[in-house]
């Protein structure tokens, strides 16, 4: 008996034992960029580095809004991400509406490509939508990064709102039908309303995707006045490559949107991680 | 009466069914089935987008098959980093989450701090691990030499660049795909395991016996998205090494890019792309074939 509360004790410690070995791995990172964002020139370069700083150089963060438009970055990015939540949002339920609870011929057949699609690498397709984009005068402006998502959204959104639209019971919908409810009022009224984690889920995702967006932005858009926070970073980059704590202090506001969002509605966002690992 | 009604709501439904999925169709035709036609188009000309393309049949080929060094550069950079990426990406989050499986008290804390960087990617991890990855000053090498170790000069080293981009992205998608895993092990029957423990058998034989078998429709899935996503590495690269150093991360959608943004040859980019899905194609099709062999729809429960 007591061997055996012993063996528990010891495979208990090496659990947490294991378990706070890769909590370190996952989070000290963070602590460093933390630690670097708030450092002065001189004790960056120091060896052994220094954890907490002997001075808070609080004035890397509003340099970083001297050094580049950071403002203007933030402002554009916030503006194309809404945007582009917004048109996802609305567009991806309705056709998932009509994927999940409306019967017409073909839609099993198109519903396969809306699958088959989220595999197509997006090489494939940028040249060309990028070309056409050009020819009708569309480049540096955010059309080409917020148009698409009002035609459909993504795949994914698709895909996982219909998922989520399979589970409202038919009798419901039937009944409203009966009732002499149009189809959009019962997408409008009831579908959307019972579909509310499911929709922030993928008002999260989108907002991750779009605001971390790159490729998008550095094809469509030339002019730095028109530069979204990822493009602008990216540039800063190439620019300040030694200037570790202003670069720290850029990716920590980057990230500051997402860790909130993230610790407000961990559920969802969690929720939306392992869904996408779900497609039956 | 009833059957008409039926038929009436039948055919309604039918209207505003397609009425409602036009958003995506249009997008899809748009974004998806033009663009892909024209591709084809543009791979078998030369085109720069200023002048109309001209056509010159399978050049662009086999110019990049035989006379293009730096495609078989690119194809092997990428497919050594997919290699490298994608086991140890799978078994590491399937470990992972074999370890937060455990009723232990607090193990939720854990499984959240896990999947915080998940949230990080893109260029900002780049940026990040940029820094890192620094050989004098980062956290990294800081770390190793007060272990007495002299590291590597990471990102800087053709030999260590590919490995280094790995550990970056298995921090950035472990605990991400580790909650995947974890709710596929949630949904495994306990009595399978209690079995084991009855055979006297240990954690690894459960992990052989039971986890990996019950587990196998979503390790497979996940390898095939994996892989897919590996093949298509960009960003990391362009933020990073620019390719470099001595090519050694100069990856197939950089050297894509490069073609077709900096060099405006636009045809032969295309070429690039058509061939970049062919060969997912081609993996993906021995993944399914392979996939008879080890994995079981059997043990699902849905």
């Amino acid at each position: 008996m007591k061997t055996q509360t012993n063996r528990k004790i010891i495979k208990s410690t090496f659990i947490y034992l294991l378990l706070s070995i890769f909590a370190l791995f996952f989070i000290i990172p963070f602590l460093w960029i933390l630690s670097t964002s708030l450092k002065g020139d001189a004790q960056i370069f120091t060896i052994p580095p220094q954890w907490i700083p002997e001075t808070f150089h609080w004035d890397n963060y509003s340099k970083v809004f001297d050094r580049i438009p950071f403002l203007l970055y933030v402002k554009n990015s916030v503006f194309v991400s809404a945007i582009i939540i917004t048109g996802t949002v609305l567009s991806s339920s309705i056709v998932a509406y009509s994927f999940a609870c409306l019967n017409w011929p073909g839609r099993n057949f198109l519903f396969i490509i809306v699958l088959a699609s989220m595999m197509l690498p997006i090489q494939v397709i940028m040249i060309p939508v990028f070309v056409f984009f050009k020819e009708i005068g569309w480049l540096n402006s955010f059309k080409p990064l917020t148009l698409p998502s009002f035609l459909g959204g993504s795949a994914f959104s698709i895909f996982l709102l219909r998922q989520f639209f399979l589970s409202i019971p038919r009798d419901l919908l039937d009944s409203a039908r009966i009732d002499g409810c149009s189809e959009f009022r019962i997408y409008w009224n009831i579908v959307l309303p019972n579909a509310k984690p499911a929709l922030a889920t993928v008002a999260i995702l989108t907002f991750m995707f779009s605001w971390n967006d790159f490729l998008g932005p550095l094809i469509y858009l030339s002019d730095q006045a028109k530069g979204t926070i990822a493009l602008g970073l990216g540039m800063f980059v190439g620019q300040y490559v030694t200037e570790w704590s202003l670069l720290m202090a850029a990716s920590m506001l980057m990230m500051l949107p997402m860790l909130l969002i993230f610790f407000v509605f961990q559920k969802y966002f969690i929720q939306g991680f392992i869904m996408s690992g779900l497609k039956d | 009466m009833i059957h008409f009604k039926i038929n009436k709501f039948n055919k309604q439904q039918a209207v505003f069914g397609i009425l409602f999925m036009m958003p995506w169709f249009i997008g899809f035709i748009i974004f998806g089935l033009y663009p892909m036609i024209m591709s084809i188009y543009y791979s078998l000309c030369r085109y720069d987008v200023l002048r109309i393309p001209q056509f010159i049949g399978f050049g662009n080929y086999e110019k990049l098959i035989f006379e293009d060094p730096y495609f078989w550069i690119s194809i092997s950079n990428t497919l050594v980093y997919t290699v490298l990426r994608v086991p140890l990406c799978i078994i590491g989050s399937l470990l992972l989450a074999v370890l937060v499986n455990n009723a232990v008290r607090g193990v939720k804390f854990f499984r959240t701090i896990y999947f915080i960087p998940s949230i990080v990617t893109g260029v900002v991890l780049s940026v990040v691990w940029l820094w890192m990855f620094n050989p004098q000053f980062g956290l990294i090498n800081s770390f190793l030499a007060y272990m007495g170790i002299p590291g590597p000069l990471w990102l800087l080293d053709p030999n260590w660049s590919k490995p280094s981009m790995v550990l970056m992205s298995v921090w950035s998608i472990g605990g991400g795909r580790m909650l995947v895993f974890l709710a596929a092990l949630q949904g495994v029957p306990k009595h399978l395991f209690e079995a084991v423990d009855i055979d006297g058998g240990g954690w690894w034989a459960k992990f052989k016996n039971i986890t990996i078998p019950m587990l196998s429709p979503v390790i497979f899935l996940w390898s095939v998205l994996e892989i897919i996503f590996s093949l298509q590495v960009f960003v990391e690269a362009y933020i990073m090494t620019q390719g470099g150093p001595l090519n050694s991360t100069m990856f197939y959608n950089l050297y894509l890019y490069n073609k077709a943004f900096n060099d405006f040859e636009m045809g032969y980019a295309s070429a690039l792309a058509w061939l970049l899905l062919v060969i997912s194609l081609i993996i993906t099709v021995i993944q399914f074939r392979l996939s008879k062999r080890w994995v079981h729809y059997d043990g699902v429960t849905k």
